[in-house]
């Protein structure tokens, strides 16, 4: 199916859907059909043990897998009523409506603080009257406007690893996303640092869709509104055991494996 | 202990027993004279047989000082010392007989500030050294090798970024040509452009045919390094900067080649480096002058190497002596360049 006959009637209420999404690394299939909805302005935390396709799938959100040699894909995301795959669409505009954070905070070493999170509008080429006050607004949301006002000129690199995250979130902020998707953006970090992010999530929900990848189950239930649970057994391509609100799924979970695994009795 | 609860930092890893310190320094200063008696009595001779002999000694006495001395140490570890710092002797000492020559021969010069400053259109040979001098050569070498890198460093930059970034099909290609160039000899370089643009008539004997080939030799050095520098930056840049909507140009041009700043800067040293000394190419090309030239595109133009050169066949003293100084010069410039390139490096390392 090309995305041409494609007659797939998003919900208006969702901000982003996928449907049948398939992923390779040249002839390993590594995830199959993943169907997901993200609501609005909710946050869907994506779990699941190690190599079960999680962190795969949230690049395929933004367009990011396509820059990993030998990647493919099948399948459709839809934003804004549109496939984000359809071929007249630029991954650029794709990234600026879907901003992301990665596991490893990784602030630009040549740019100062303040540079750091002005850095979207430069790359974007957009030009802005009121840079400061998105500079400050990006920080106040990040939960770092208090410790960094005072050397907005020194490098991102005199920062501790925490506020490089919460940098690098301001940083993906400062674009005014529809959605964030975030790639276990905690698990280098201590707990203190944990905290302060888990609640800028909480936060950003107000204004922005977040799906979230974590390896926390603890996380999981703190921050998501939504969980889907991924599973890849016996080499087979992962998929998605279970999907819903989180209470459900930590709660009254349908299937014996999300009992398991959300108990950690595997995984 | 006198003073349990100390609180004035030491360093108690470095703290050096002064009798070991003694055993040592008479290992240091023993071993060379025993050597050098043994050079005389025995049929052990000359300076070789001294630098073999006293790297026996001195892996003896290490042995003895590791074995019986005061800190007492294991054979290998003791070993090896002792062959590593022979190791740095000969090197330095390498670098030391190049290095001596130069300098003695050359400061003779640098009472002469018209050497600097004239050049040698009235100078006969063997013309005392209060007379003319090598203004010419030095401005030569200077405005060739400033054409050759604004040639050969946004190419070479260029085909690193393509290499790197781009990744494109032509990748193995481009790699293969940049290796094969590095490997051309000086002269094939010059003749190159001699016979492709002097013989037919497209351009004259002049700096800027020197220049072309000269960036022929600087162009696989800069791509090079540049590609190395490149390699370095951490893809998670890159990364960040496309999940933020960056194109690739831009995401090179903002934040790649920022990063890598200081390194692309030491690239394009290497490769001034690696041809401000040459002299056979440009022989073929800008042929040398007695004269100031300071037009790239009409005339012959003279440089610091090939100035040392013709000099040297004049063969008289005075000849020599200004050779001598034309290559402090030459060696002088370079340092001075590499110098300044640490310091621009390591200041942009720190901001």
């Amino acid at each position: 199916m090309s995305s041409q006959d494609f007659e797939f009637v998003a919900n208006s209420e969702n901000a982003m859907e996928t449907k049948d999404i398939n992923v390779w690394f040249g002839d390993r299939q590594v995830l199959a059909n993943v169907n997901l909805e993200f609501p609005t302005n909710t946050v869907t935390a994506l779990i699941g043990p190690s190599g079960c396709g999680k962190s795969t799938f949230i690049r395929t959100l933004n367009r990011m897998h396509e820059l990993i040699p030998g990647a493919k894909l099948a399948g459709h995301v839809m934003l804004d009523n549109e496939d984000i795959y359809a071929a007249h669409v630029d991954p650029v505009d794709v990234r600026l409506k879907v901003g992301m954070v990665f596991q490893k905070p990784n602030p630009f070493p040549s740019m100062s603080i303040g540079d750091n999170v002005l850095a979207g509008l430069k790359l974007a080429k957009r030009k802005v009257d009121d840079a400061e006050f998105i500079l400050e607004d990006s920080l106040r949301k990040a939960g770092l406007w208090e410790e960094v006002k005072d050397r907005l000129k020194t490098s991102a690199g005199s920062l501790s690893g925490g506020q490089q995250q919460r940098l690098c979130i301001a940083r993906s902020l400062v674009l005014k996303p529809q959605i964030l998707l975030m790639d276990e953006p905690c698990s280098a970090l201590d707990p203190g640092s944990t905290r302060r992010i888990e609640e800028t999530i909480k936060e950003l929900r107000e204004t922005v869709t977040i799906v979230i990848v974590t390896h926390n189950m603890q996380q999981a239930l703190r921050v998501s509104d939504y969980t889907a649970f991924f599973l890849s057994e016996d080499g087979r391509p992962g998929h998605v055991v279970e999907n819903g609100l989180t209470h459900d799924i930590f709660h009254k979970p349908q299937d014996e494996r999300t009992d398991d695994y959300v108990h950690g009795r595997f995984g | 202990m006198s003073n349990l609860l100390s609180d004035t930092p030491t360093q108690p890893w470095k703290t050096v027993d002064p009798q070991y310190r003694i055993q040592q320094l008479g290992t240091h200063l023993g071993t060379p004279v025993l050597a050098l008696l043994f050079t005389v009595i025995t049929p052990m001779a000359g300076f070789t047989g001294f630098c073999v002999t006293w790297l026996a000694f001195h892996i003896l006495s290490a042995a003895l000082l590791a074995k019986y001395g005061k800190k007492q140490k294991s054979l290998a570890n003791a070993f090896l010392e002792v062959f590593v710092g022979a190791t740095i002797f000969v090197f330095v000492t390498f670098v030391a007989t190049v290095l001596w020559p130069v300098i003695s021969n050359g400061l003779v010069g640098i009472t002469h500030l018209n050497l600097l400053f004239e050049d040698a259109g009235k100078v006969g040979a063997d013309e005392p050294l209060s007379k003319g001098g090598l203004g010419h050569a030095i401005v030569g070498t200077i405005i060739m090798v400033g054409i050759a890198t604004l040639i050969s460093v946004p190419i070479g930059i260029l085909a690193a970024l393509y290499v790197t970034e781009v990744r494109g099909k032509l990748t193995p290609l481009v790699r293969f040509f940049v290796q094969a160039m590095s490997g051309v000899p000086s002269i094939v370089a010059g003749l190159f452009i001699y016979s492709a643009l002097i013989v037919s008539g497209i351009l004259q004997y002049s700096g800027f045919a020197g220049a072309l080939a000269l960036s022929i030799l600087m162009l696989p050095t800069v791509a090079r390094t540049a590609e190395e520098i490149l390699r370095l930056i951490p893809d998670d840049l890159r990364t960040a900067a496309l999940a933020l909507g960056g194109t690739q140009w831009r995401t090179v041009r903002m934040v790649v080649l920022p990063a890598a700043k200081s390194g692309l800067i030491t690239s394009a040293i290497l490769g001034v480096a690696r041809v401000a000394g040459e002299t056979a190419p440009l022989l073929l090309t800008a042929f040398g002058n007695n004269v100031l030239n300071v037009n790239p595109f009409s005339e012959s133009m003279s440089a610091l190497p090939s100035y040392v050169f013709t000099q040297m066949l004049l063969g008289g003293d005075n000849d020599m002596a200004r050779a001598w100084f034309a290559t402090f010069v030459l060696l002088t410039t370079i340092t001075i360049l590499f110098t300044s390139a640490r310091i621009v490096a390591d200041r942009m390392k720190r901001n």
